[in-house]
């Protein structure tokens, strides 16, 4: 085996290296993919390696950025192979794997599908399981469907690994239930609770006996501070809990963690609730890989956007801030952060590839309502720019604020053109949208290409 | 004139977009000088046939349709008497499946549902899932196409004689084979379509409300007016595209 594998990663790396020089994309997952073609137990092999072992991050939202901060906050005392590149399937893993040359700890954030494989192949320390959002259904399947793969793959977990979830959820925290080595984090600051759910509200029926629960608070979609009347059945206790929450608009938030460890005080430079949650995640993981508790403050404060989420890229005199909107929690919480300050120029950005997903319906489940009164010009784009336009219509868009324009890069000067000088433009494109404008800013030289050692 | 909507289950029945049909209605009524008052209809509620000129049934993800099917049944006399009172009807996806006779699962036993649709559902193996164009004539000599996205595992089931909604151009449709999709008995329509269904296909927006008129005024549907529509042929021309390059294959 050990010769073998030898080889294989030397011809994996080697590829690699030709990919990157050929600017293919990055070759984020072209080594993994050789690999796990070639032998996907090498993924096993190259894992139990790793004599601080492994911790796996899924959810349906921020798991690159909560598997980013605990990279930040591990790096100080580990070596790590990670796929900063959010290849997140296991032929990513095989690249990070491969990559990752004399590292210690494998930390990866793995796709919801993926996660029973990687569960079996890695044999993980820690996994941390966030949250389950309706998500792309002609890809994915149902929540339920995801939920109940979950629940299989847990319980091939060892009695040893640590099961981290979020007991805001009520599906992913009862994932939790019954287990001794579990830890539970959550938001404890109703100050910061939607007054209702939102529409696109997932898990609001009790999972016990399918009443509807009633929340103390709900913080981003259905997670939050639930119970059942009917039943009983309510969010248990947090071992990790953010307290006393300021939210900064655009420019970030700070809250008290406190947990069994102590209690902190994070700043964060990130912005948005989700990202509070985002954060409490990271501090999770990386407190049960043994974590000191200034690591965690200092990994957390020192953290800063990737592309796509919230980076601010300077471009001239005026700057484009990017929000990557992918379903409709996570396109609902990046609306809510501007809602503190509407942007007077809008770009949004609806592509139906299978990563976006073909089936478009999902941006009518998006909360535009309360942005749209307030937004100046809105600018619709992507291949399925005359759809969104209509859904941005019949959410009470005046036709004379909106323009449709499907191609990206004509969307996006006309974008730089309409705002003012030292202002921002925010731009809300969907994945390949994302991809496809960050192609053309790195065309443009504005911003490096990402396996230049920029974060992603 | 005010057009009185039933929205069946819209706390469990909501995946697909289906508040994007109804502001659909809500805004080409609207429009055209009419108004319309929208009722939520729930768990336990009676729902009084006549009372409304249009009845609304979106879908649900698995465990919201376990949890109204029984509901919804119950409710299976008053909206079959409510459509042969005249009222027109929506229902996508999980509600088309539920207003048929029933839903067959894998073990063989029946989820009853309202009955109003003559077909039954059977759980199938595979789903079926992409873009559809079909092609429907739901009055002698109006010829239209519609254009959706189909998600479905069930395999529904028509009975001889029960009218489809439209013939398949691309796409799966009701079972894969029979190369229709939906069902239509009077004034109302079932459909696995969404997407949603109506921004994108103002013609069978307007029918559903110039037949909602009809029953509240009591004559014959009205002939609403044009309305400019660019967008929304725009978005009809790329989902059609989509439909002829993508719909249909397994």
């Amino acid at each position: 085996m050990g010769v073998r594998l030898e080889l294989e990663t030397l011809a994996a790396r080697a590829v690699g290296t030709v990919s990157r020089a050929a600017g293919r994309g990055g070759g984020t997952t072209l080594p993994g993919k050789l690999l796990w073609k070639a032998d996907p137990g090498a993924v096993d092999a190259l894992a139990a390696r790793l004599s601080a072992g492994v911790a796996l991050v899924s959810a349906t939202n921020g798991k690159t950025t909560t598997t980013a901060m605990a990279a930040r906050i591990l790096a100080g005392d580990h070596r790590l192979a990670w796929n900063r590149a959010g290849a997140n399937l296991l032929s990513g893993i095989a690249s990070a794997l491969v990559a990752g040359r004399g590292a210690d700890l494998g930390l990866f954030e793995v796709d919801e599908g993926a996660l029973p494989e990687a569960i079996v192949r890695t044999r993980p320390r820690v996994v941390s399981l966030a949250n389950l959002f309706r998500d792309q259904l002609d890809r994915y399947g149902e929540l339920e469907l995801i939920a109940e793969r979950w629940r299989e793959a847990v319980q091939a977990l060892s009695e040893q690994a640590m099961l981290v979830v979020n007991a805001d959820d009520p599906v992913v925290a009862d994932l939790a239930e019954g287990r001794e080595r579990s830890l539970r984090f959550g938001l404890d600051d109703p100050r910061h609770a939607r007054p209702a759910l939102q529409h696109a509200a997932d898990s609001k029926y009790c999972v016990r006996c399918g009443s509807p629960y009633v929340y103390a608070a709900a913080y981003v979609g259905h997670l939050g501070d639930y119970a059942c009347p009917a039943c009983g059945h309510a969010r248990p206790a947090l071992d990790v809990a953010a307290r006393d929450i300021d939210l900064n608009g655009l420019t970030g938030s700070r809250f008290r963690l406190v947990s069994t460890r102590g209690e902190l005080e994070v700043e964060l430079s990130l912005p948005g609730l989700y990202n509070v949650y985002n954060a409490t995640a990271a501090a999770s993981v990386a407190f049960a890989l043994g974590a000191a508790p200034a690591a965690v403050r200092d990994g957390l404060a020192a953290f800063s956007a990737a592309f796509g989420r919230f980076e601010r890229i300077p471009t001239g005199t005026k700057s484009i801030v990017v929000l990557l909107i992918k379903n409709p929690a996570a396109a609902n919480e990046a609306l809510r952060t501007l809602e503190t300050g509407v942007p007077p120029v809008l770009v949004i950005a609806l592509n139906d590839a299978i990563a976006d997903g073909q089936d478009v319906s999902w941006i009518w489940d998006v909360d535009f309502e309360p942005l749209l009164p307030h937004a100046g010009i809105v600018v619709a784009t992507g291949e399925r720019a005359a759809e969104l336009a209509l859904r941005l219509v019949h959410g009470g868009l005046d036709e004379e604020r909106l323009e449709v324009l499907p191609d990206l890069e004509r969307a996006l000067d006309r974008g730089l053109e309409l705002v003012e000088a030292g202002t921002d433009l925010v731009i809300l494109p969907t994945y390949t949208a994302m991809l496809a404008l960050r192609g053309i800013l790195t065309s443009r030289g504005v911003v490096r290409p990402y396996w230049d050692g920029a974060p992603s | 004139m005010r057009i009185r909507i039933g929205h069946l289950y819209p706390d469990y029945l909501n995946i697909y977009a289906d508040r994007g049909n109804i502001a659909v209605l809500a805004r080409r009524a609207g429009l055209r000088g009419h108004e319309l008052e929208l009722e939520a209809i729930g768990l336990g509620d009676s729902l009084e046939p006549g009372a409304h000129d249009l009845l609304y049934v979106g879908g649900g993800q698995d465990r919201e349709q376990m949890l109204i099917a029984p509901d919804l049944a119950e409710k299976g006399a008053s909206i079959r008497e409510a459509v042969e009172r005249g009222a027109a009807l929506l229902a996508v996806c999980g509600g088309y499946q539920l207003l048929g006779r029933g839903y067959r699962g894998r073990d063989g036993a029946l989820m009853p549902g309202a009955a109003l649709f003559a077909h039954e559902t059977v759980a199938g193996t595979s789903r079926m899932i992409g873009d559809v164009l079909l092609d429907c004539e739901l009055e002698p000599g109006m010829r239209r196409p519609l254009a959706g996205f189909e998600n479905h595992a069930g395999r529904t089931l028509l009975d001889a004689g029960a009218e489809p909604l439209g013939r398949v151009v691309h796409g799966f449709g009701n079972d894969g084979e029979s190369g229709y999709e939906g069902c239509r008995l009077e004034r109302a329509v079932g459909t696995y379509l969404h997407g949603p269904l109506l921004p994108r296909n103002p013609w069978l927006a307007d029918w559903l409300l110039e037949q909602a008129l009809g029953h509240a005024s009591g004559d014959d549907p009205p002939m609403l007016a044009a309305l400019p529509d660019e967008l929304e042929q725009e978005a009809f021309r790329v989902a059609a595209e989509r439909a002829k390059t993508r719909g249909g294959r397994r």
